[in-house]
């Protein structure tokens, strides 16, 4: 499995997700969450959760329906969002970008990240990998559904998951 | 010799209708080995669910109050409870958070224990003295008390003292009007939510029961959920708080939010509001129309001191915490449901439960940020300066959003750590 067999390259590819992660690293909410088509889910599931981890047997951080996505979006530019305003600084790297399974409309994609967030003098790091489910519209790529595992033993020290890791 | 006196940590004054918390209870080292001795190795301290624990064989590994801690049910069934730590050289035995097995293996030197935590194999045992063998000397060391409340578990540090329902007091009926929820018992769902943050315990303490903050804390929250149509419905926040003795207190009220048990709001859908309408018949059959009312439309936010509480709000939530540090916490929490609640029902209270709680919700991180800054305040003072909790002293009937619940809290609190050393 590999790029080519969905029909796309590793660059095409791999420059969605860099661009996916300037936009949060932006704070450009919006055109973030225009990445995702209507009806998408977004989820993080419990530290150190294996990849068939399920919502509805296993308590998730986060398990959002797409108006509940959206909420979550505009909550996170709100003032009363106290937990990121001011708003926090982040800075997230992307790699091992790799095609799971799937055809050319829809796929698996999976990634490793390293995202840091910095607010009042404390930094925090969160680390692990994406998976998405992927598709196509109108020729460009969509996300159906993103699950975010964070890799650490437990949030002891992060304490919360205020951003879109 | 004589000492001179400590400043006060308290101020109670019924006549000013004045309640007042010095700041150093959140910043002192002294406070909090205080703490550690008058309190959580004097209370009786959550440890975890009978559900986590079903099969014999099963054995889970806590951390409790700083402690570790191994639970474990035996081939007898019997629930048993051991300090986590070798009676050789003191290793972490179990290195597992949970799971089922026949025995421990400590992998320093091998020695090997029991489900009942008795030695079984000692490499080299023929090296030891007859006189090692006897009276369980290298055994586990169970912790001095252990015992239940209707499925949930509690462990004590110290052998003697006021046995749990005793200490449980006037708690037990708030929690009976959770426990009694599921007709074939309770369980928790899906595993621990592991946290922390840089706030002192107490202020968890407060902040679980406190109705003062929820709309200004919490207007993101309600935003949303007023973004949804039906998701609420015509019900104030309005209902009382009540102190229950022992330190522990409850705030009980109505809120329109949706419950699973049992009220119902029109963006479920018709099929899950004919289900909670259902759901709400049978606890009429089972405990008659008031308490069946009661425990339907009646929101709980419970403290049992020192450190558990109990949410029944648009979820159940259990939620214990322990500090590290003056200024810093751990939390454990779950969600608890009723056993054998249809699929649909417990896909809407696990939606309800991420939707407000845990380190991901639309409440709870801002909870976090709340405490942490208060913490960060006292520094700016040098940990001098008091914390106001009058609201409501001079009331009757302490309302939801007074501060009398939390008054119970400090004044038990404040009799354990003042008291004389025994
Ligand atoms: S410390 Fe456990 S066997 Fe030696
Ligand atoms: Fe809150």
């Amino acid at each position: 499995m590999n790029a080519a067999s969905v029909g796309a390259t590793r660059d095409e590819l791999e420059d969605f997700l860099y661009a996916e992660a300037a936009l949060l690293d932006a704070w450009r909410l919006d055109e973030w969450l225009a990445l995702f088509v209507e009806g998408a889910r977004y989820f993080i599931p419990p530290a150190g959760a294996e990849d068939d981890a399920d919502p509805s047997t296993s308590l998730f951080y986060v398990a959002d329906d797409y108006h509940r996505l959206c909420e979550r979006v505009k909550r996170l530019k709100k003032r009363t969002a106290h937990a990121e305003f001011p708003r926090s600084r982040c800075r997230r790297l992307v790699s091992n970008v790799r095609v799971v399974e799937g055809d050319a409309a829809r796929f698996t994609l999976t990634s490793n990240f390293v995202t840091w967030r910095s607010k009042l003098g404390v930094t925090d790091t969160f680390f692990g990998h994406h998976l998405y489910e992927m598709t196509r519209v109108d020729g460009a790529l969509r996300i159906l559904s993103k699950k975010t595992f964070l890799d650490q033993d437990d949030i002891r020290d992060q304490g919360k998951v205020s951003i879109i890791p | 010799m004589s000492v001179s006196p400590a400043p006060p940590l308290l101020e109670d004054d019924r006549e000013r209708g004045l309640f007042r918390v010095a700041r150093r209870a959140f910043t002192s080292d002294e406070v909090l080995t205080r703490e550690r001795q008058a309190i959580f190795d004097d209370a009786w301290l959550y440890l975890a669910h009978e559900s986590e624990l079903e099969a014999n064989g099963d054995f889970l590994a806590r951390r409790v109050a700083g402690r570790d801690l191994l639970f474990v049910r035996g081939k007898d069934g019997q629930a048993r409870c051991f300090f986590n730590t070798c009676p050789h050289r003191g290793a972490l035995v179990c290195r597992e958070r949970a799971g089922n097995g026949a025995m421990f293996r400590c992998f320093y030197h091998s020695w090997a224990f029991d489900l009942e935590g008795r030695l079984v194999n000692r490499p080299g045992d023929e090296a030891y003295g007859a006189g090692t063998r006897a009276g369980g000397l290298h055994d586990l060391v169970p912790v001095p008390r252990l015992a239940q409340y209707r499925g949930l578990w509690f462990v004590h540090f110290k052998g003697q003292g006021v046995d749990l329902p005793t200490y449980l007091g006037g708690a037990r009926e708030y929690l009976d009007l959770v426990l009694d929820q599921g007709e074939a018992g309770m369980e928790i769902v899906g595993g621990t939510q592991e946290y922390g943050f840089e706030a002192n315990w107490k202020l968890l303490c407060e902040n679980s029961f406190d109705g003062y903050h929820g709309l200004p804390t919490h207007v993101s929250y309600f935003d949303y959920v007023k973004s949804k149509p039906g998701a609420l419905v015509e019900i104030a926040i309005r209902g009382q708080a009540f102190d229950l003795g022992n330190g522990h207190a409850v705030v009980q009220y109505t809120a329109p939010w949706g419950r699973p048990i049992a009220q119902s709001v029109p963006a479920w859908g018709e099929d899950a509001v004919r289900e909670v309408a259902a759901t709400k018949a049978r606890l009429v059959e089972r405990f008659g129309p008031e308490r069946a009312e009661r425990m339907a439309t009646t929101n709980r936010n419970l403290l049992i001191f020192p450190n558990l509480v109990v949410n029944d709000i648009m979820a159940v939530t259990l939620r214990t915490f322990y500090p590290t540090a003056p200024d810093r916490q751990v939390v454990n929490a779950w969600a608890l449901a009723p056993r054998g609640e249809s699929a649909r029902m417990r896909e809407l209270r696990l939606f309800n439960f991420l939707e407000f709680l845990g380190p991901g919700g639309f409440a709870t991180p801002d909870d976090c940020e709340a405490l942490a800054l208060c913490q960060r305040g006292y520094g700016s003072v040098g940990g001098e300066g008091w914390n106001d909790i009058s609201k409501g002293y001079l009331s009757d009937e302490p309302q939801v959003d007074d501060e009398a619940q939390m008054r119970a809290f400090w004044r038990e609190w404040h009799r354990r750590v003042t008291r004389a050393t025994p």
